[in-house]
């Protein structure tokens, strides 16, 4: 692949700590090649500024493959960047032009106070998943896989859902910072699939309560989260859950 | 939002086929047999009572929410994602229907208000063709009404698909089939409404 | 030391229900007042917590992530095996068993191993109630689809996110523990030592990754399930936070170190691309079910791949291997990329690279959808442009990442890959129990080093995190807690604490007052380049007394020139990353020494000095039939221990994928 070497001027959201109230610094990131990842175009600065004895800039990351749903950042106003369904890590230098001045957020929302420039604090999911997100099963009561066939139709639909990595996208680029989508699909996967049968409206009602008591906002259907949503997961999801929802609350 | 603004949908068909009796073109008799109908008939004066409820519903439910999502996100971006991941009209239902609202409460004034003192003062039948008639020869009320309209095409363009996916209609048999018809619809509605002022002014109506 | 496995005595099929129903229970008044500590929230440490915290004890997890779902086991793509035999094609126990210790080259315990296969089929049946939505054939059933090393189809999978599924199923059953309070999780947090009390462990140090706080946990036991030390090639398909620092420290009070050289080295990678590369990116082996790899037979043939005729194209895994083609185990075919490599044929501007090519396969799947809709004189641009569709619907994710990366479109030009570090078959050395000889500390998956020998096949990964978590460590651990019913809740203020802690914390000051001039990462990447230039996919014995020199030296200088920037009491990514380059620095060294030590070549642990005529590896079962078991002797000292590997059902011989 031709690749070329670009410098980008960086406006980068600085912010200490919680309490901290934060603002922007720009830094200039020179010979970045376009093979980079957009993390690695980060690895290079932060090595720059530990080389000038400075605070490198905090952000999330880990598997750096798009899988761990860990890297959050919002890149010139998009949540992780400017394409589409692809992770802030699989962001590839390719997609910004020599010269460019790039701006860099944290995920914004209450429910996602920011703990360090750039990384905030996402446990509101593993809250929500609390509430409901699994199926009732302990280890060992399960009977063979192939005793209960599946519609491989309604299999698939729920892996579709099932794909989602919890990065909170969604979140940051809903103007409302609703955390639909991502509950959503996790009540999807389930009222999809037998298994989820048994718990499907205490299900639906606690994970919708928990999402409004961790303080996500309402749905108001733009849309901006499934075009963000790095594993394009379709906002059919959330008029299932509005389905789910009202059949739960009309029949108990 | 979406039950009564599915009501709401539902009441603007009436409302629009009722007045567009008006392009009849005799002189508003038809349109005024329509409009004395409608405001003596105790069966409709019953449901308006149920037009209003579910329409301030609407709106107390519409400002309240806009106030709420508002409110979960402290510290706004600097930058936006704009256009590239929603559309303006499905960001700015707050502000259309805010401008709704101020338009609803001058076409109360203008037509509501007047057809009621009329009604319960027991004057002569009330011509609510003429005061059209009248009121539109103003190019500034014109020019209020058609930006009344503007808001409400937007609104609705929005408004009629989100209240399917609000209430879980939502299949990829069906999601073209309920966006077309939400075109056709607020096309039709609002070219309606907005003709009105535009016959009226220009005289097209007489 | 004597070194003890507790292998039940009895027939191998018989071992593990012996065990089973003769082993200690205890009651559940009991479970509730015994604490046990899950460090690592992947596979194995998930599934451990869940189902240990249903069966009732007190469970506190520990991650350096910010959520249990974020553990790299979530990045296995290709699948999990399991011994159905739903296909009809012949597996069984046995099978999966026979192939697991022949894939392994027969360096892995007969006991554990057939213990793993016949706990293998549970494994799915549980996932699937627990609502994996695994991938499922029209009827409704599941499907399979073979990986590399077996001759049937016993892998299940769903897409190319198997260990996705598998790890949010056993993060569900996690959170629904956490929500009645059965499990305290602690995210953000690192483990930085295991603390010992008369020999046993009875807690950890941990550090709150957010505010820098040195907090203390007592257990009655630990597990820890940390995964494996890729990393220390710096290069590696791990994420970037896996490391080896929970293990080393365990290892450092007391635990031995199975193994430490047996690396796998993924054959299906997306090849390095220059200096700023921070992470390797793995291809899912199923691709070689359908993909062909090849290299031009012409050496630095600078053609593009188009302009090859077929007739100048060197199909070499099918020409060596002809039995099992491009399906022969990950090893044979790493090693085999880096012949053709080394001698000349390699392709890209890099020349360290091969081609997987799809061509044949779209063209393949083409016609078979032509003849299915009835297009007998499909055009050859029809056919392929079904022909793609199929592959899409098949590779679809892994095709779009490879074009993300690379920027090039796979299904038109062949994909360029080369083999990259992607597993440790070494580990903390357990016995059957899974227990380390620590009594009380456990290391379950990838962290120990039990059941994969010293070559992991494909998709044994995630059946062996979760066999540990779901169905073995239940109850060997109860063998254990058993007679600690009478331990009362572990005090944290004793002196074995106080001591731990302050040997952290000694450590974090020294960082963050070193004021050296060196970033962590430059020598992080310093060590990796030794690893993987002498303790790679090739080693011999000069190489690897150079390396432990060089090792020795870097290490030398990393503590007098590391600098550490910002402050020990808040988020500080680079004081994480220096504690854990500190450990790779001492792993390496030993790594080295056992790969030194090692006169012979087996599964991924190839010494040039041993190899048949044709390349092949070529083991010594009479001098190295034993797993090497490393003890630490403090300053940079080791002793090794050899644990003997008996096969009482099993003939070893050469391992023949011809």
């Amino acid at each position: 692949m031709e690749h070329s070497n670009i410098n980008l001027n960086l406006k980068v959201w600085r912010q200490k700590n919680a309490q901290d109230t934060g603002k922007f610094e720009t830094y200039k990131a020179e010979n970045i090649s376009t093979e980079m990842s957009f993390l690695e175009m980060f690895d290079v600065v932060n090595e720059k500024l530990i080389n000038e004895g400075q605070d490198p800039i905090a952000f999330d990351h880990d598997c750096r493959e798009g899988i761990c749903g860990m890297c959050s950042m919002h890149i010139n106003g998009r949540a992780h960047g400017p394409w589409d369904g692809t992770t802030t890590c699989q962001l590839h230098m390719r997609a910004f032009k020599d010269g460019e001045t790039v701006t860099v957020e944290p995920w914004r929302a209450s429910a996602f106070p920011v703990l360090k420039d750039l990384v905030v604090d996402r446990s509101a999911f593993d809250r929500i998943q609390q509430a409901g997100g699994y199926v009732s099963v302990n280890t060992g009561n399960a009977q063979d896989g192939n005793a209960l066939p599946i519609n491989k139709e309604l299999a698939d639909a729920s892996f579709d859902a099932a794909m989602c990595i919890g990065c909170g996208a969604c979140v940051a680029a809903c103007k409302n910072s609703s955390a639909m989508l991502f509950t959503s699909a996790k009540v999807s996967q389930y009222a999809l699939l037998p298994q989820g049968e048994p718990e499907r409206k205490t299900r639906v009602l606690n994970m919708v309560a928990q999402m409004d008591k961790e303080g996500f906002g309402a749905c108001t259907n733009t849309g901006a989260c499934e075009a963000e949503c790095p594993k394009e997961i379709s906002i059919s999801n959330i008029a299932r859950l509005n389905r789910e929802y009202l059949s739960a609350q009309l029949s108990l | 939002m979406a039950f009564t603004g599915i009501f709401l949908i539902l009441f603007l068909i009436v409302h629009a086929v009722a007045n567009s009796c008006i392009f009849l073109n005799d002189g508003g008799a038809t349109y005024n047999g329509v409009a004395h109908f409608l405001s003596h008939n105790w069966i409709v004066r019953f449901l308006e009572i149920g037009l209003f409820v579910g329409l301030f519903a609407h709106i107390i439910q519409g400002l309240m929410l806009t106030m709420q999502n508002n409110s979960k996100r402290p510290v706004k971006y600097a930058v936006n994602a704009g256009n590239a991941t929603s559309k303006w009209y499905s960001r700015s239902m707050g502000i259309l229907g805010s401008l709704l609202l101020i338009f609803l409460v001058i076409h109360l004034k203008d037509f509501f208000i007047g057809t009621k003192i009329a009604l319960y003062s027991g004057d002569a039948p009330h011509n609510l063709f003429e005061e059209m008639k009248e009121e539109f020869e103003n190019p500034i009320i014109v020019g209020v009404y058609l930006v009344g309209v503007i808001a409400l095409c937007w609104h609705l363009i929005h408004g009629f698909a989100s209240a399917f996916q609000t209430i879980g209609v939502n299949s990829p048999k069906y999601n073209s089939l309920i966006r077309n018809a939400g075109y056709v619809y607020t096309i039709l509605i609002c070219l309606a409404f907005a003709m009105m002022p535009i016959a009226f002014h220009f005289g097209w109506i007489q | 030391m004597a070194i003890n496995n507790r292998i039940p005595a009895g027939e191998l099929a018989q071992k593990w229900s012996t065990y089973k129903s003769t082993c200690k229970l205890v009651n559940p008044a009991n479970k509730r007042s015994i604490d046990i500590i899950v460090v690592g929230t992947g596979l194995a440490g998930a599934s451990a917590a869940a189902t240990l915290a249903e069966l009732g004890y007190n469970v506190k997890t520990f991650c350096f992530q910010d959520s249990g779902r974020r553990a790299h086991s979530i990045a296995a793509q290709g699948g999990i095996n399991a011994a159905k035999n739903y296909q009809n094609d012949g597996d069984s126990v046995y099978r999966l068993f026979y192939d697991t210790i022949k894939g392994g080259d027969y360096r892995a315990r007969e006991a554990n191993v057939h213990r793993l296969a016949e706990v293998s089929g549970n494994i799915i049946d549980q996932c699937v109630a627990q609502g994996v939505p695994f991938a499922r054939e029209y009827g409704g059933l599941l499907s399979n689809r073979s990986f590399g090393g077996t001759q049937v189809q016993r892998t299940f999978y769903a897409a190319g996110q198997t260990g996705q599924q598998l790890l949010l199923g056993a993060y569900s059953a996690q959170m629904r523990q956490v929500s009645i309070g059965a499990i305290k999780e602690y995210n953000r947090h690192e483990m930085l030592d295991v603390v010992t009390i008369d020999g046993k462990a009875r807690g950890i140090i941990a550090r709150n990754l957010v505010t820098g706080e040195i907090e203390r946990h007592g257990a009655h036991a630990v597990l820890l399930c940390t995964g494996g030390y890729g990393n220390v090639f710096f290069l590696s398909t791990n994420a970037m936070g896996s490391n080896v620092t929970a293990a080393w420290k365990a290892h450092k009070k007391g635990a031995m170190f199975g193994n430490p050289c047996f690396t796998q080295i993924h054959p299906t990678c997306i090849p390095v691309s220059g200096d700023h590369q921070s992470k390797l990116t793995l291809m899912s082996e199923s691709l070689r079910n359908d993909g062909r790899i090849w290299v031009p037979k012409k050496q630095n043939d600078t053609r593009k791949a188009f302009d090859i005729p077929e007739e100048e194209r060197d199909y070499y895994l099918e020409r060596r291997y002809p039995a099992f083609g491009n399906l022969v185990p990950r090893d044979v075919a790493s090693r085999a990329a880096k012949e053709r490599c080394d001698a000349g044929y390699g392709v890209g501007t890099s020349k360290m690279a091969v081609y997987l090519d799809f061509a044949s396969a779209i063209k393949r799947y083409g016609k078979i959808e032509a003849t299915k809709q009835g297009l007998a004189n499909a055009s050859e641009d029809e056919i392929i442009k079904m022909g793609k569709q199929v592959v899409k619907e098949k590779y679809g994710n892994l095709f779009e990442m490879y074009a993300k990366i690379t920027g090039e479109d796979p299904y038109t030009v062949p994909m360029r890959i080369y083999p990259a570090v992607h597993y440790t078959m070494g580990g903390l050395w357990v016995d059957y129990e899974l227990m380390t000889n620590v009594p009380g500390l456990y290391a379950l998956g990838e962290a120990n080093f039990s059941d994969h020998g010293a070559n992991r096949l494909g998709a044994s990964a995630l059946m062996q995190g979760l066999a540990d978590g779901y169905f073995v460590i239940p109850y060997t651990i109860g063998n254990y807690l058993a007679d600690e019913i009478r331990t009362p809740k572990i005090d944290v203020n004793q002196k074995a604490f106080d001591d731990a802690e302050k040997e952290v914390k000694d450590r974090i000051s020294h960082f963050m007052n070193n004021k050296g001039t060196k970033s962590v990462d430059y020598f992080h990447k310093k060590l990796g380049l030794i690893m993987w230039d002498k303790c790679g996919m090739a080693r011999n014995a000069e190489g690897l007394k150079q390396a432990i020199q060089e090792i020795r030296v870097l290490r030398e200088e990393f503590w007098n020139e590391v600098r550490v920037p910002g402050s020990a009491d808040s988020l500080n990514p680079e004081l994480d990353k220096a504690g854990r380059v500190a450990d790779f620095l001492e792993l390496g060294e030993l790594m080295c020494m056992d790969a030194l030590n090692r006169e012979e070549s087996c599964g991924g642990h190839f010494r040039e000095e041993h190899q048949t005529e044709e390349g092949e590896a070529l083991r010594h079962d009479d001098k190295f039939m034993y797993v090497s078991c490393w003890e630490n002797k403090g300053n940079y000292q080791w002793e090794l221990h050899k644990e003997d590997l008996v096969y009482d059902v099993i003939h070893p011989s050469q391992r023949n994928y011809k």
